[in-house]
């Protein structure tokens, strides 16, 4: 509201198309100027232009007294529109009106009429030719003015829709933020949950299998065949239990981030002969052919946590002989492979981008191409249906991933051709004597070996 | 509202909403074709190539009391309906003192027409305005055309509600002014109650209305046109058919 009169500094968005616009905002002095000469030019007439203001937008110099004339017309002030100076010169005053009020004043002159006798300055004119030139003048203003204002509109609502606009994102990006923020609070939580509970669980556990084995053992008394028998599948589902709760708790670790890896230089080969050595007899109980392929000489020494890549290559071995049917085949093999993580300019990088590609072939089911990025998320199973025939957590394949990643390794998943999978483990080698960082660097600088880097 | 003691003058911003396609535009050109030279400004339309409305659609309307003291500006807008567009809806609504819905009376369009009341309601909101003190009708618009929403469903509905509801054919002016002056009338007694305007400049306001519609071209007495909604109520106005 202006009802006390104050000036509003800055136009708000709300005054827009409200007021009256001002005549030297809508439309350039000089192209005013200039439709103002072209106007003289073709008259003969002089063409001054005020704004609402009292500022001259247009023309030369004037008669003083026109000029406080021309002024109080522009702010509004009623004036007659003819004015003769005492040297006898002519002078028409009009108002600029623009949406019925005010917002400027225009003068031509001098001129004379016929008949005026002798005048000082201006060309002699008919009363219509000057009526005539003022309606003229009025619609190119008119024109001007009315073009003007939309651009000027257009302009400013643009522009304040654009700050709308990015006010808006600026507040959904900051819930945005937030509900990320929550969700990752919740997960931390989720995770200590879960290792807290599987704590909690295992010691319970551990009482279980301690009493079973001691009933096993006699130390309470003979046992009859049956009770033998009770007492073996205690155990045995025991340690099914125990496993998933080892799962569960490497799980959780990895996820919270207080899973140690401690690098030293590893023999990948002995360790897939190792792995092998612990699965034949499960595999030679289901008839699935297990074997190594590979030379440890040819192949460069990569660094890492042998445990955890044990764990690795165990699950991953382990999952393979279990969906492969009896008869089918196995196989482990390692060989000289690039980092994954760049081949931009390979040709030149290569050697300092070592790195052993590990593969685990199976002849099995093999894995949809739709579900192999899936296969890795925690408790994911590609046959979720209550009746699968293979058991399991669902958390091998997840906590595979989280190791390799951890070795800033890679893991895909490729056909085995004519059937099955083969799941490609590449670990990158990190050169002893080169002046690269140790796996796990980028957390700890200059820690090396002496404090075990954290991985994520 | 803008208030000019030196040029007397009273300037009131009211907004034509709704659904996209509904005919806001419509309305004003339909008003535009109604008034007389004295009275209409030129309709300004910011529209795109497809002529939809971009940003607004700007008609401004000036009424002059019978002795040509004061001065009644009104300036009308209409907000782009496009869902896209709730930015500029926003800013269109900023220091609006009533609003006309324009819904489209066909069937397939409720729910468009419940969607952009709901857009109305929130951008108010966020405005820091409260719809339930905002002077408001609604226009059932297309009333010719087929598949509509019949008068006898749209009577008893718009009885349940507190807003004037007028039916209209925005493209043959039907109803136009209608919707216009019960806007207007609404949106005067609520700024003479609130800024007590008919006092302060020593006018009859509602003889002001009246001269208003009758420099809209129109006839009929005001409360003939404001006789013509269903449902709601223009209460506190004098013989007005309930």
């Amino acid at each position: 509201m202006k009802d006390d009169g104050a000036e509003v500094a800055e136009l708000a968005i709300q005054e827009i198309g409200m007021g009256p616009p001002r005549l030297e905002k809508i439309v350039g002095t000089a192209a005013l100027a200039d439709t103002a000469a072209s106007v003289t030019e073709l008259s003969g007439v002089a063409v001054h232009i005020f704004s609402a203001s009292g500022s001259k937008l247009a023309g030369d110099a004037l008669d003083p007294e026109v000029a406080v004339r021309a002024e109080a017309l522009a702010r509004g002030t009623r004036t007659p529109p003819d004015l003769r100076t005492a040297g006898g010169s002519r002078y028409r005053l009009l108002p600029i009106e623009y949406d019925a009020r005010a917002v400027g004043s225009m003068v031509l002159g001098p001129f004379s009429f016929e008949g005026d006798g002798p005048i000082t300055s201006g060309p002699t004119l008919t009363p219509k030719g000057v009526a005539d030139l003022c309606r003229h003048l009025h619609r190119v203003l008119d024109l001007v003015m009315w073009s003007g204002h939309k651009a000027l509109l257009t302009s400013t609502m643009h522009l304040a829709s654009m700050r709308e606009s990015f006010r808006e994102l600026t507040e959904k990006n900051e819930k945005l933020n937030e509900a990320y923020e929550r969700l990752k609070e919740l997960d931390r939580l989720k995770s200590n949950f879960i290792a807290t509970v599987s704590h909690e669980l295992r010691t319970p556990l551990t009482s279980i299998m301690g009493y079973s084995e001691m009933l096993a053992e006699g130390i309470a008394g003979p046992l009859s065949n049956e009770q033998a028998d009770f007492i073996a599948t205690i155990r045995t589902k025991s340690d099914q239990l125990l496993g998933l709760i080892v799962s569960l708790l490497d799980m959780s670790k990895l996820e919270s981030g207080t899973f140690f890896v401690r690098p030293e230089p590893v023999s990948i080969m002995s360790l897939l002969v190792d792995v092998v050595a612990t699965l034949t007899p499960t595999a030679n109980k289901k008839g699935v052919h297990l074997a190594t392929r590979g030379d440890d000489d040819a192949l460069p020494v990569v660094r890492g946590d042998v445990d955890r890549l044990r764990q690795v290559f165990l699950n991953l071995t382990e999952n393979a002989v279990k969906f492969t049917p009896p008869g089918g085949s196995v196989t482990l093999s390692a060989e000289e492979g690039i980092d994954p993580r760049d081949h931009e300019g390979v040709v030149l990088i290569a050697h300092l981008h070592r790195a052993v590609e590990v593969r685990v072939s199976d002849t099995g089911v093999g894995i949809p191409r739709g579900e192999r990025d899936r296969v890795f998320a925690p408790f994911y199973q590609v046959d979720q249906s209550s009746t699968r025939e293979q058991g399991g957590t669902g958390l091998g394949l997840a906590i595979v991933k989280r190791l390799v990643d951890a070795h800033n390794g890679m893991i895909r998943i490729e056909d085995n051709e004519p059937r099955g999978t083969v799941f490609v483990v590449t670990l990158p080698c990190v050169e002893e004597t080169s002046s690269m960082p140790p796996v796990g660097a980028d957390d700890h600088d200059g820690h090396g070996d002496a404090v075990p880097p954290i991985f994520q | 509202m803008q208030l000019d003691f030196v040029a007397r003058e009273v300037t009131i911003k009211l907004v034509y909403y709704g659904p996209a396609l509904s005919g806001k535009t419509s309305n004003l050109v339909a008003l535009h074709n109604l008034a007389g030279n004295d009275t209409r400004g030129r309709l300004m339309t910011l529209e795109t190539q497809n002529d939809r409305t971009l940003f607004f659609d700007l008609l401004p309307l000036t009424f002059r009391s019978k002795d040509g003291d004061v001065s009644l500006r009104i300036k009308l807008f209409t907000v782009p309906g496009q869902p896209m567009h709730a930015a500029t809806r926003r800013l269109v609504l900023q220091g609006a003192d009533g609003i006309a819905l324009v819904a489209d009376s066909r069937m397939t369009e409720t729910q468009r027409n419940a969607e952009s009341f709901m857009d109305l309601k929130q951008n108010l909101k966020d405005n820091g305005l409260e719809l339930s003190k905002m002077p408001l009708v609604i226009q059932f618009n297309k009333r010719d055309l087929p598949n509509i929403r019949s008068d006898a469903e749209l009577a008893r509905l718009a009885a349940k509600g507190k807003e004037p509801v007028f039916k209209a054919i925005a493209t043959q002016g039907t109803g136009v002014v209608e919707t216009f002056v019960g806007l207007l009338f609404l949106t005067y007694r609520l700024l003479d109650r609130t800024h007590d305007l008919s006092r302060r400049l020593g006018i009859d306001g509602e003889e002001l209305v009246r001269t208003a519609a009758l420099q809209l071209g129109v006839q009929t007495p005001i409360e003939e046109l404001l006789g013509q909604k269903m449902g709601g109520s223009f209460d506190g106005a004098p013989r007005t058919v309930a």
